[in-house]
């Protein structure tokens, strides 16, 4: 008998099950249970886009492409953040096309960071960077962000975390699963502290198209910051693209030869016919961006209204598709409170603690469902809130 | 109006959407938004509030036919007049002028095929200026209205931030 779980690696082994599955995997099976829990976009993937990767495939584009993508792809990359951001990347050495956001987040990663090397990651966040940390041999730092800063990374808690281990700052905004966001005077300000250090950062900017209220700036256009940073962006969030596994990773020329390096053995290229699609998405998919946008906003405005309506506290939301509201007044642990919430009223919505320590106390409740569906959810949690106060 | 493009196309996707709720998602006030509504009803850009009913799934038996009608217009009765004659009848559930090889597309009901023929036979046709009709059963509906018929709403996205 092999007793496989002696032979996991070390690193495998230190990251530990959360309870999350089990949770869900209940959800799945309970009659007439309805969930507000999942991270992706409830549209499909535009028309015009998906013919794009039926037609590269008609065609016989069937083949690796370079290690790099496709030329004409970074190429609109390239373009598409320059007009945004009015930033200059190098397509053929500064832009790598990788498999979601999800690969060039693992690469950067482990491109960078050396065991005892530290790794700061405001929490709460998406839950990927501290197991990829610790899987890479780094030391996970969690840095500590609170709804009295609305969430955001402040320069304080960052010179806090700061030691001389300190390899790589993971700035997570537009943030899952607060929805928070940095406007360029904060991240001017979090550039302030690592300015005079060899501190690098690792942007997770995968939903920078998705803000409501001013234009995301890429932490790339603060003075000095694009030499030390990796941008991670993506199509899964903003085209509705996340079976499609295609995202990208820029930065200085140097700072992508190990990144690429990792890739090339790793993964060989991304997916072609996501590669031919994601052509179609950055030339044509403005319109179809701008329309999912619109949605969103208005059923993150109709949530965090009803959510405060219900007597929650709720942070305003001003990016990605999550509402993060507290429900510390009820006195109850955010999984007794999911747990409850799912047996008596067969809502499931997402423990904040999932997130991170710092997320105990709050849920998420995400809003890339239907209104029909938002409003039938609203109206059992509406039902619970009022269940507990009696 | 400032919100008048928005309430539209909000009203269009659920007519039972109240004055709050579009204001909650717009960021505007009830007020504002109950007065927009209500200036476009009596501009009648609003004409009406309808629920989509699958009427298959009723014991109401139900028949729809689509007519295409070429039509002569008479003196002094040009195309609107004749088209307001026929939209008189209640069982007309739509009535479009066209462009093309006929002149009016008119949606009817009825409970039964023979009460559509007889309407065609005793209504429509003697109509002195029309010249020829063409009736054709529909025989079921996948979409109607923007609305899709038996959608299959199964959500098959997992959560996947679990490990
Ligand atoms: C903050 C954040 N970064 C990255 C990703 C990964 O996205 P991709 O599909 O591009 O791998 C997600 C997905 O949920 C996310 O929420």
């Amino acid at each position: 008998m092999v007793n496989y779980s002696e032979l996991y690696s070390e690193r495998v082994k230190i990251v530990k099950p959360s309870g999350i599955r089990k949770f869900f995997d209940i959800v799945a099976t309970m009659d007439g249970a309805i969930s507000l829990g999942v991270g992706e976009p409830d549209f499909e993937t535009p028309w015009q886009i998906r013919r794009a990767g039926i037609t590269s495939l008609e065609k016989g584009k069937t083949f690796y492409t370079s290690n790099w993508g496709l030329a004409e792809l970074r190429a609109e990359i390239a373009n598409k953040i320059e007009q945004k951001h009015g930033l200059s990347y190098d397509p053929d050495k500064e832009i790598l096309v990788t498999v979601g956001g999800s690969e060039a987040i693992d690469n950067t990663i482990r491109a960078f960071v050396s065991v005892g090397d530290e790794v700061l990651i405001p929490e709460p966040s998406f839950v990927c960077y501290t197991p990829l940390t610790i899987m890479a041999g780094g030391t996970p730092v969690t840095v500590p962000t609170v709804a009295e800063d609305e969430f955001k990374l402040t320069p304080e808690r960052l010179r806090a975390a700061i030691t001389p281990k300190t390899k790589l700052l993971v700035l997570p905004f537009p943030n899952n699963p607060t929805g928070a966001i940095m406007n360029r005077k904060e991240l001017e300000a979090i550039a302030e502290v690592i300015r005079d250090t060899n501190i690098l950062v690792l942007s997770d900017e995968i939903y920078c198209d998705l803000t409501y209220e001013g234009e995301h700036v890429c932490f790339a256009e603060i003075d000095g910051m694009r030499e030390r940073t990796i941008v991670v962006g993506g199509f899964s969030k903003s085209y509705a693209m996340t079976g499609w596994r295609l995202g990208w990773a820029m930065g200085p020329r140097e700072m992508m030869a190990p990144v690429c390096k990792i890739h090339q053995f790793g993964i060989m290229s991304a997916p072609t016919t996501a590669q031919f699609a994601g052509i179609e998405a950055i030339r044509s998919g403005d319109a179809d961006v701008n329309r999912m946008r619109t949605q969103y906003d208005m059923r993150r405005r109709y949530l965090v209204e009803e959510l405060r309506n219900m007597g929650l506290d709720c942070f305003e939301p001003m990016g990605a598709f999550y509402v993060f509201p507290s429900i510390k007044d009820t006195k109850m642990t955010s999984e007794e409170f999911c747990n409850r919430l799912l047996e008596e009223q067969k809502v499931a919505v997402v423990p904040g603690n999932a997130f991170g320590e710092s997320g105990e106390g709050h849920v998420r409740i995400s809003y890339s469902y239907s209104m029909a569906h938002l409003k039938e959810a609203m109206r059992r949690m509406r039902a619970f809130l009022e269940s507990i106060k009696n | 109006m400032k919100y008048k493009e928005k309430i539209l196309a909000m009203l269009d996707q659920d007519g039972r959407m109240t004055a709050a709720q579009i204001a909650r998602m717009l960021g505007a006030t009830e007020q504002e938004i109950q007065q927009e509504i209500e200036t476009l009803e009596n501009e009648n850009v609003i004409l009406g509030y309808k629920a989509v009913i699958d009427w298959d799934k009723t014991s109401d038996e139900t028949v729809t036919a689509q007519i295409e009608v070429r039509i002569t217009p008479q003196k002094g009765m040009g195309f609107d007049e004749i088209a307001r004659q026929i939209c008189s009848y209640p069982q007309v559930q739509s009535a479009y002028l066209m462009s093309g090889g006929f002149d009016l597309t008119i949606i009817i009901t009825g409970h039964t095929m023979r009460e559509i023929s007889q309407f065609v036979s005793e209504n429509l046709a003697p109509m002195e200026s029309v010249v020829s009709t063409a009736t054709h059963f529909i025989m079921k509906k996948y979409k109607d209205q923007g609305v899709v018929y038996d959608p299959s709403t199964q959500d098959t996205r997992e959560v996947m931030i679990t490990w």
